[in-house]
């Protein structure tokens, strides 16, 4: 089970060091990270391992959220399998 | 699933979707049969309709909370839609119907959902026990609740039109918006009459669930007008035939995340999954309008000429795209034509470009009919009835499902506004003919059905 978070808005430092921090927290582990600018936008993209979390889903995607509000940027946390539907067949 | 990460152009665009274009489960509705509630004594029966709907929907909204988070969609409404309840008032013909509309208001509030619908009767071939002192009861019904939604099936292709019924709706509207005429006549608006009318439809006001549907069942409706505008407007040169195929494209996105909530909400509440009803329902809100992707593809503005034909391909191209992301497409599924809950309808109704007879012609190429119209309050109930009676010709002789959800603003006249506010917005009063139709109504009788209808 994976989940993808993405982070979008202006670059910082340190973005990838606190997000990955609440990763760590929760035990869902780092697989892959991208970063490319889009449309003018910064965008991080990260696949991360939860199927071993300590938390619910809910928790992180809450945590992760409020992280966001505080950096300033938009940060969304969501299960893979929206990806898989909407975008292969 | 593959080890290989997504594109990163396919996630971002999903989260602009969501965020930037309105993407959104209009609604997770699970349809409830009550036909084990039946009790001639009527307490009884609200008793047991209050326990089973508050039993089977107790988890429905967390459940919803849930998935909007795991997915991180947004899933607007949550909703219950119940038996025809006049199958229920059949088994008690001394007692106020009145009271199954408010053990459903009660149950609605118990479980968190902002509305339940069900107060319905099907009278297209002509009424049966319990029909017609339902039907009576609409307008108290509606002024008692605030949750509760109505609808009342007055033809089908396969058995005509029921005139005497179309007679009676004319003047129940016209009552109903009477009772309510200090709540912005909010009454009709929680009212359609329809024609095919489907039985697993989960939008509101419309939502029941028919007799044949099993005990329980999770039903989705997507939507996402302002995706479907959003990528029309990056193809101004477009012919129209690659416009239907990048329509049909959008819309196979948006029915295949409808699909994935459904099935998931079903696999939680362990409730059988029904369909997906992949409709563009528009809202008042900035970027939700069907009436935009219309003057997207190229219209001046929404209800000039060649607003039907543009409707008609969109219509068609987002059922095209949606049957092939879903295993189960039903309910209405294509365009939704709302006036008062489209912003770009209602610039268009308040410029007089939009008018009646155009959304008339509309409703025969869209997914549903004439919805969420404001007309003026010192209208005749029979020019309400042929109004009601022209669309439910051409929901019968075209195969398909039509409906009427007008709102007669009491004390209102042509230009006034009615402001309902939320999802249901402000419709502008829209002139209507005031030459008679009384006499064709008060025939009453029942129309036969069309020639097509005699395929076996």
């Amino acid at each position: 089970m994976r989940a993808v978070i993405t982070v979008i808005g202006k670059d910082n430092v340190g973005i990838l060091h606190r997000v990955s921090g609440v990763c760590a927290e929760y035990q869902a582990n780092v697989l892959e990270v991208t970063q490319s600018v889009l449309q003018d936008m910064f965008a991080m993209i990260m696949m991360v391992d939860i199927s071993k979390m300590t938390a619910d889903f809910a928790k992180l995607s809450d945590r992760l959220t409020a992280l966001g509000e505080e950096l300033g940027l938009s940060v969304h946390c969501m299960h893979e399998d929206i990806f898989n539907a909407m975008h292969r067949i | 699933m593959n080890n290989t990460m997504f594109n990163a152009g396919d996630i971002l665009e999903t989260i602009r979707m969501i965020q930037d274009e309105c993407l959104d489960i209009r609604t997770t509705t699970m349809g409830i049969s009550l036909l084990d509630c039946i009790d001639p004594d009527i307490h009884k029966a609200c008793d047991k309709v209050y326990d089973k709907i508050t039993r089977k929907a107790e988890k429905l909204v967390s459940t919803g909370e849930t998935i909007e988070k795991e997915y991180g969609i947004p899933i607007i409404n949550k909703r219950i839609a119940v038996t025809p309840i006049a199958m229920l008032a059949a088994a008690c013909p001394n007692d106020n119907p009145v009271l199954f509309a408010k053990a459903l208001q009660r149950a609605a509030e118990t479980c968190g959902v902002n509305f339940i619908g069900g107060y319905s009767a099907l009278v297209h071939k002509g009424f049966s026990a319990g029909d017609i002192a339902l039907i009576r009861s609409i307008p108290e019904a509606l002024d008692v609740t605030t949750r509760l939604c109505s609808s009342v099936n007055v033809g089908s292709t396969k058995s005509g039109i029921n005139m005497d019924a179309i007679k009676m709706m004319g003047e129940i509207i016209l009552e109903s918006a009477k009772l309510t005429a200090d709540r912005q006549c909010v009454g009709p608006s929680k009212l359609v009459v329809f024609c095919n009318a489907p039985e697993d439809n989960p939008f509101m006001a419309g939502a029941f669930h028919g007799v044949g549907e099993p005990d329980c069942v999770i039903n989705v409706g997507v939507s996402g007008p302002g995706v479907v505008r959003s990528t029309i407007s990056k193809y101004p040169d477009a012919s129209i035939n690659e416009l239907a195929d990048i329509i049909k494209k959008t819309a196979f996105k948006i029915t295949r995340m409808g699909q994935l909530v459904g099935k998931r909400a079903s696999q939680m509440l362990g409730v059988e999954f029904g369909i997906v009803d992949l409709s563009l329902a528009p809202t008042p809100a900035v970027g939700d309008s069907v009436a935009h992707i219309l003057e997207a593809m190229g219209l001046e503005i929404c209800g000039t000429h060649g607003t039907t034909a543009a409707l008609a391909m969109l219509n068609d191209a987002v059922k095209k795209g949606g049957v092939m992301a879903s295993s189960n497409v039903g309910g209405l599924s294509g365009a939704f034509i709302p006036v008062s809950e489209d912003a770009g309808m209602i610039d268009a109704a308040v410029d007089g470009t939009l008018t009646l007879n155009k959304l008339e012609a509309m409703t025969a190429v869209c997914s549903v009919g004439l919805d969420m119209i404001a007309i003026p309050g010192d209208i005749d109930p029979t020019t309400i009835s042929a109004i009601i009676a022209d669309e439910m010709a051409i929901g019968m002789v075209n195969n398909k499902t039509t409906a009427v959800r007008v709102i007669p603003a009491i004390g209102m006249k042509e230009g006034d506004m009615l402001e309902f506010g939320g999802l249901f917005g402000s419709a502008p009063v829209m002139p209507v003919s005031r030459k008679s139709a009384a006499r064709f109504i008060n025939r009453g009788g029942r129309m036969p059905a069309p020639m097509h209808s005699v395929k076996n």
